[in-house]
């Protein structure tokens, strides 16, 4: 609406203040990087070592899952204010679906 | 377009109603409709009961008697209960929160439509070769078996109008996420505005899977695929798990929002705050949770183990426990307050035993032992009417009677309606508590008939004429309906003189834009507030009276539903082989949709404003409801 719009100047402080803030973000963006190729790397590094199979599945979907909330928090700026209502749906239906093929998966398949 | 009162013709009416998306206006389209199907499967309900009334009896045949309770049990819940639910999010969840509208007003009436003609897709089979047949439930060991093209109805048509109710369930989570006027929190919204969101969550939720099961039961009957036919490895237990993985919140869908008219009818007519307010929120939360944990109980004699079913029993009690608290709060809530004993209050009172009934029951059959005995049974059919209609069609019928005067502007008589309660009250008890006994006296769910050496006539008796009660007084409400349209008495902004929240402080209709300034809320029943402070004008302004931006109607909505109703019919005869304009019907079909698509993306609808001098003249008395 026309009459809520106004322009604002930024002061120093403020400059400073976001200045400090993106220098930060970046700094969580390429420390989140650096482990996500680590994660990556051991687990390219388990199936080059032939470990059993029972092994490594559970610890491959292990480290999907910690990628993909590295990937939301840090890249997709799901800690970002305002994304609380968004967050909780996901979950929700992560929370759903990982019910329902938990019980598909051993009630009707195992 | 513009607020300036006009006269209009029944055709112009019509029109503006096809094209509406205005939330009041679908509201009234969905109650309408709603309503119509509500009746329809009541006339379903009445030809069940007149073909058990006595033993052996030749009214219905067997068959017929099948496709009557799948279309009875499949329109009353997807049709009739959750429309009119529909209906009442719409017309008064936005006047609560203080919108002007909901988030997506194309989206709203997009839904409407949807749903429109899925219900009339899936109705039309009475007519063209026969109904489905296979319970609501839809099994599909009897789906697969079944002839002719009755569950290909159920299956497109559920389809169509899935999407519908999908569609509205996001609109409302959006809306009450990001439209609530300044200082309605979260812990301040009215308790209906919060059981429409967690029931909106539920919709979104809950219906992929049962979409997915749909698409199953569409590939395995039309295009040959084996999701559920076993001789070809697939495996029917799949569909009972899809279908009750949504059933079962489904059913929570159509509670909650129950739960939020009663939740206010309470207040209302005790004058007093909803006791334990925050308990009551998060109760509403909580049981939408467990909602989802459940839904193996409907399957304790499937064989799915003591493991498994010992995990879901136990989930099933732990519902008992929200629940409780709400009816304790409700009950808290009534103690000590200055009770008016009007029509919807009246509702929520009986309310309160009956659903407790059908509760009770619902843990006896949580214990899967028991449920062991019950299942299939009489027992069941009792149970779940008493919730429902206990639980949700109380809420409906009183719904109505509290909502009417917000919707329409005139006030239902309060004396037909209190003899529309007492005959639909005792009818119902009438008719489905002598069922439990039926149940443990051995009868089966969805016998056609049953013989009179078995000693069920007496009791099938007086349940075919409880049912007569209930019709009798579903005919009073309509024959109130009639009359105060007729007298066309105009009431005030709040005519039960006790409002408490946002929507009682406008004029009943409200106008088009709602709120000509947005609201400003300082606590919970916001309304109430104002009043107890002496405030003439009911609230506090947050901005500024000033030009309102408001979107243009539109006939994409129904052009785009339209659209699909028909590819419908290609994709059912289709598979035929006889009938070579099936899959021209189809492409038609899709094209009338994709390219209602197109328009709507490629045209820019900006939408129109109202400007703040003809706001002025509104306030000073003129055209109050819409254009």
């Amino acid at each position: 609406m026309a009459h809520d719009t106004h322009i604002h100047v930024r002061s120093k402080a403020e400059f400073e203040y976001a200045k400090k803030k993106r220098a930060d973000e970046m700094r969580g963006h390429l420390a989140t990087f650096a482990i996500m190729i680590f994660l990556t790397l051991i687990a390219f590094t388990m199936v080059a070592a032939g470990f059993s199979a029972y092994l490594i599945v559970p610890i491959i979907l292990l480290l999907a899952g910690i990628q993909v909330i590295l990937q939301l928090y840090y890249f997709m700026h799901m800690s970002g204010k305002g994304h609380g209502m968004v967050a909780f749906f996901m979950f929700c239906g992560m929370f759903v679906a990982f019910i329902t093929v938990l019980a598909l998966v051993t009630i009707v398949w195992w | 377009m513009s607020s300036i009162a006009q006269k209009k013709g029944f055709g112009a009416t019509i029109w503006d109603f096809m094209t509406t998306v205005d939330h009041k206006k679908i509201a009234i389209l969905y109650l309408i409709s709603g309503g119509f199907f509500f009746l329809v499967g009541g006339i379903e309900a009445m030809m069940i009961r007149i073909q058990l009334a006595k033993a052996g009896n030749d009214f219905l045949s067997a068959g017929l008697y099948n496709e009557i309770i799948t279309m009875h049990g499949t329109t009353m819940i997807f049709l009739a209960s959750m429309p009119i639910l529909l209906a009442f999010m719409n017309a008064i969840m936005p006047l609560q929160i203080g919108a002007r509208d909901v988030a997506f007003p194309f989206l709203n009436s997009l839904g409407f439509w949807l749903f429109f003609f899925g219900g009339i897709f899936l109705n039309l089979s009475w007519f063209m070769g026969g109904a489905p047949d296979a319970g609501w439930t839809n099994y599909a060991s009897l789906a697969l078996a079944s002839e002719g093209h009755g569950i290909d109805f159920y299956t497109l048509g559920l389809t169509i109008s899935g999407f519908g109710t999908l569609i509205a369930g996001i609109n409302f989570l959006v809306t009450i996420i990001n439209m609530r006027a300044p200082g309605m929190t979260y812990m301040r919204m009215p308790l209906f505005t919060w059981t429409t969101f967690v029931a909106s969550a539920l919709i979104l939720l809950a219906f992929p899977p049962l979409t997915v099961g749909l698409f199953f039961m569409v590939f395995d009957r039309l295009f040959g695929a084996s999701f559920f036919a076993v001789e070809m490895g697939g495996n029917t237990i799949i569909w009972e798990h899809l279908f009750w993985i949504f059933g079962h919140p489904e059913v929570y869908i159509l509670i909650l929002p129950a739960f939020g008219i009663f939740s206010e009818i309470f207040a209302i007519f005790s004058r007093k705050r909803l006791f334990g307010y925050t308990a009551l929120v998060f109760a509403t939360i909580l049981i939408g949770f467990y909602g989802f944990m459940v839904w193996a109980h409907h399957m304790f004699t499937v064989g799915l183990g003591p493991t498994a079913n010992a995990v879901f029993a136990l989930a099933t009690m732990i519902i008992a426990v929200p629940t409780g608290i709400k009816i304790f709060n409700w009950l808290l809530t009534i103690w000590g307050g200055s009770i008016s004993f009007t029509t919807p209050m009246i509702y929520a009172v009986a309310f309160i035993p009956s659903f407790v009934a059908g509760g009770v029951t619902g843990v006896m059959q949580a214990i899967a032992p028991l449920d062991y005995q019950l299942h299939d049974s009489y027992f069941i059919v009792a149970h779940f009417h008493y919730v429902i209609v206990g639980g949700v069609v109380l809420a409906i019928l009183a719904g109505t009677h509290l909502y009417w005067p917000k919707m329409f502007g005139t006030m239902l008589s309060e004396k037909l309606g209190k003899w529309t309660f007492w005959f639909f009250f005792i009818g119902f008890h009438l008719t489905f508590f002598i069922q439990h006994f039926l149940g443990l006296m051995g009868m089966p769910r969805r016998v056609y008939t049953f013989g009179a050496d078995q000693g069920w006539d007496l009791f099938n008796a007086i349940s075919s004429a409880g049912a007569i009660f209930m019709a009798i007084g579903v005919i009073i409400l309509l024959v109130n309906v009639v009359m105060t349209t007729i007298k066309n008495e105009r009431v005030g902004n709040d005519p039960w003189g006790d409002g408490r929240t946002l929507e009682w402080a406008i004029p009943s209709p409200p106008p088009f834009y709602n709120f000509a300034q947005t609201p400003l809320v300082r606590g919970l029943d916001s309304f109430w507030i104002e009043k107890m402070e002496g405030n003439k004008k009911g609230m506090i302004f947050a901005e500024p009276l000033g030009d309102i931006h408001m979107p243009n109607n539109s006939f994409i909505p129904f052009v785009m539903s339209l659209g699909m109703f028909v590819a419908s019919f290609g994709a059912l005869y289709f598979l035929d082989g006889d009938k070579p304009w099936a899959l021209a019907v189809l492409v038609i079909g899709l094209l009338i949709t994709f390219g209602s698509m197109l328009v709507r993306s490629l045209k820019d609808d900006l939408g129109f404003h109202i400007t703040k001098a003809e706001l002025l003249k509104d306030a000073k008395g003129g055209n109050t409801d819409g254009h």
